[in-house]
């Protein structure tokens, strides 16, 4: 045991691939951190925050956040904004034109794609941003490159004058692999010179920077040719030759080992025709094996190669080992399986969640629900999901057209959500007179990607007190007049008061404040028990679709372990079955 | 060798800290280590795996297990064993929690929990090792520590070292949590 020990190399961590981005931001001598929470990309930001030489914060937007980097940068910090994918179209007007300022200190974005949407509302591929903006693009396919990348990315940011991209996907950023860590390189704060034509993108200024861009790429053509370390050969057997990246380098390896050649790609954008045309050369046959979008292939295509890729492999979806075995060597796996229908297992509403009141009352009064991205869209009575914010000016575009069914129709909108992005629609239905009604679900706090701060939680992601924004206040500085609050548990009250906001012909906001069942300072303390004689079987509790309660016995029983005491279905209950009792000190 | 290790679990049930320590495992004896984990979305009581991957050989290229591929299933939850089964290597071996959690299409009465699950599995010829993990952990006082049961369970079946496991539960633990865990291990590699 104890000399095994000793080969244990200290410096050799198992990391996370967001925390080795992390990790590669302390050791590249990063200062400022500025981001948006979004499943895969968060933790890169967390883990940021445990360190106490980088400046790191959450942002209310991604927007915001790419600004706040990019102005770090310019101030002569080295700079970082972390995001996921949907996050880029948010940031994608700054991003656009920083490619012509280029920077002052090394600025990398950070953006984690979602194949298969394990937590997402599309699969678009990050590196067509790369292309359009005409940024160059690394994409890791470790935790160790995840470090080595972040590092090198803030190198050619510099060496470049370019912002750079570095791009993940959910299964390297949720993946932890050996990384090598070694000390922090303080590179210090860079000299600010006021630099007009550099920095001020007016048109006559901009029109000098777009030839340098289109220059800059060249150069980083150039560089991804001689650059063996970050674009990389590995010639095995040459019968069949593989060009790929990220993870889907991993799977390749996995399905063929040695038997044959890669050219394994760390930048991704701008691509080598040189590389790529020297690797064709060596190989008999070409493949391209790349997640979502064929951009690698139509590149090889266009330089006249001959590539199989997506004309066997799917633009959906995450790959694996097996998917590969299965489209190009025909090989399918052998398994075995239970002889039972196995019910799915989706995610829903944690018990005791606040947002199961608000549900309930809205299913009840059968309403049309505009609906936003956080937790509750899990909530069944929703009627739509977009992107973030588009619940309150849906809801305004959605009333303008059926202004009769108006008094029928409401947005449902986190705090989170309603400070990234929910303002700017609220102000659209005061200015453009509507009367639309907005229901704020204010839980405290960031819920569906794991509870971070927010501008209404007065604390900051390094958890120091800061002032906790008021979203009534808010909303009645955009001009809103009916503004209330309720508490969601209390659905009897909250259904008087919808009702009657719903009839006033002028714009209500309400403000459904209750926390986060998952947060630490709720107390669960009650638990509801069910005395089975008076039960009747009626399942009016289950109407709240909690996960505490099942009828195993054909009459009601709730899960204590689970059940934090919230009181929705002693509410539904009209035989005074179910009793809250005091949890005894566990 | 690569070894392939899949856990799977309700969301909430602490697959996280497990597939940790198996980690820590692994990494202990200088081995080549991936794990691979589950966050957001399907944390919400949804079904969740993790992949532990480790070679005592060479190197772990891919770090998800794909069907078939994997020696141990670890399981908090009768139903997930089932539904996760198609991934396990034909002689592969089974830890499984008797537990059940009905999930929200049988609660709702649009579904049934099917039956007798593990004897089925059995049938199938494959190896279960299965002790109750929430009701060791409820006599302990936390039934957090399911998960923690679970791994003593394992380890008692992996042909490790247990003060190899020992020392990975106290790698990754908190030391405020660290005499329960170090309990609810014990309390699984004696079920
Ligand atoms: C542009 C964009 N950024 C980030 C995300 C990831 N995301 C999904 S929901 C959410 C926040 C939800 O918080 P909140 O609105 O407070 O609702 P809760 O989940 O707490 O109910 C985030 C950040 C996203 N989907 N789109």
């Amino acid at each position: 045991m104890q000399d095994k020990k000793n080969k244990i190399d200290k410096n050799k961590k198992l990391l996370l691939g967001n925390a080795a981005v992390a990790r590669g931001l302390y050791e590249a001598g990063c200062v400022f951190v500025s981001s948006y929470p979004g499943t895969p990309s968060t933790e890169i930001t967390e883990e940021a925050a445990n360190y106490d030489e980088i400046y790191a914060e959450w942002a209310p937007n991604e927007k915001v956040a790419f600004e706040a980097a990019f102005g770090a940068s310019v101030a002569g910090g080295r700079s970082f904004a972390g995001m996921k994918h949907v996050g880029l179209n948010v940031a994608a007007d700054p991003l656009f034109t920083s490619a012509y300022t280029g920077v002052n200190a090394g600025f990398v974005i950070g953006v984690a794609d979602d194949p298969s949407m394990h937590s997402s509302q599309n699969e678009q591929d990050s590196r067509h941003y790369a292309i359009a903006a005409k940024i160059p693009m690394l994409e890791p396919s470790d935790s160790e490159e995840c470090l080595e990348y972040t590092k090198r990315a803030f190198e050619l940011s510099e060496k470049f004058d370019t912002p750079v991209i570095l791009k993940l996907t959910t299964r390297i950023s949720h993946s932890q692999s050996l990384v090598t860590i070694s000390e922090r390189e303080e590179v210090g704060i860079r000299e600010y010179k006021k630099n007009e034509s550099k920095y001020i993108m007016r048109p006559a200024n901009a029109i000098k920077r777009h030839p340098i861009v289109e220059q800059k790429l060249k150069d980083l053509e150039d560089y991804a040719a001689s650059n063996s370390e970050l674009n990389r050969i590995e010639y095995g057997d040459k019968s069949i030759g593989i060009i790929t990246a990220g993870s889907s380098y991993a799977y390749a390896k996995d399905v063929y080992g040695d038997k044959a050649s890669y050219l394994k790609l760390g930048m991704v954008y701008p691509l080598s025709e040189k590389l790529i045309k020297e690797f064709a050369s060596q190989v008999d046959e070409l493949y391209v094996i790349e997640e979502l979008d064929p951009i690698i292939e139509t590149y090889c295509k266009a330089l006249g190669l001959k590539v199989k890729g997506k004309d066997l492999l799917p633009v959906i979806g995450e790959y694996s080992q097996e998917l590969i075995k299965s489209k190009l060597l025909g090989i399918e796996p052998e398994f075995s399986s239970v002889d039972a229908t196995i019910p799915v297992r989706p995610p829903v509403m944690c018990a005791g969640c606040p947002h199961r009141g608000t549900f309930y009352v809205l299913k009840k009064l059968g309403l049309t629900v505009m609906g936003d991205i956080g937790c509750y869209t899990l909530g069944t009575q929703i009627d739509t999901t977009l992107c973030m914010g588009a619940s309150v000016s849906m809801l305004h575009g959605f009333n303008k057209v059926r202004p009769e069914t108006a008094s029928k129709c409401v947005g449902v909108i986190g705090d989170s959500t309603f400070m990234h992005s929910g303002i700017t629609g609220l102000i659209d239905i005061i200015y453009n007179n509507s009367f639309s009604t907005l229901l704020v679900l204010d839980n405290s706090i960031t819920g569906m990607t794991g509870h971070q701060q927010n501008p209404c939680t007065g604390l900051t992601l390094k958890n120091l007190p800061a002032k906790a924004i008021s979203i009534e206040e808010i909303c009645r500085a955009c001009g809103v007049e009916n503004v209330e609050t309720v508490d969601p548990n209390n659905i009897t009250e909250f259904e008087k008061l919808l009702k009657a906001e719903l009839s006033k012909d002028k714009p209500s906001v309400i403000i459904l404040k209750r926390p986060c069942a998952l947060l630490k300072s709720v107390k669960k303390e009650d638990y509801v028990s069910v005395d089975s004689d008076l039960c009747s079987s009626c399942r009016a509790c289950m109407r709240i679709g909690c996960p505490c309660i099942s009828f195993e016995t054909g009459k009601a029983v709730v899960d204590a372990s689970q059940c934090i005491g919230c009181g929705l279905c002693m509410k539904m209950c009209k035989f005074g079955a179910m009793k809250l009792n005091k949890r005894g000190k566990v | 060798m690569t070894k392939n290790i899949l856990i799977c679990g309700v969301g909430g049930q602490g697959s996280l800290l497990a597939s940790r320590i198996l980690g820590q495992v692994a990494i202990s004896q200088g081995w080549d280590t991936k794990v691979s984990e589950v966050h957001g979305m399907s944390q919400r009581g949804g079904s969740v795996v993790t992949y532990v991957k480790y070679s005592d050989t060479g190197k772990v290229a891919s770090p998800v297990i794909c069907r078939g591929e994997a020696d141990v299933i670890i399981s908090f939850e009768q139903l997930e064993t089932a539904r996760w089964l198609p991934f396990l290597k034909k002689d592969g071996k089974i830890v499984t929690s008797t537990q059940k959690i009905y999930p929200m299409p049988v609660i709702s009465g649009n579904a049934v929990y099917p039956e007798s699950l593990i004897e089925k599995i059995r049938e199938n010829g494959n190896v279960v090792v299965e002790c109750n993990a929430v009701d060791i952990a409820k006599a302990l006082g936390n039934v957090k520590v399911a998960n923690v049961v679970l791994i003593g369970l394992y380890a008692k079946h992996s042909g490790f070292d247990k003060e190899i496991f020992l020392e990975a539960v106290r790698e990754c633990v908190p030391e405020k949590f660290l005499e329960l865990n170090l309990k609810a291990f014990e309390a699984g590699y004696n079920a």
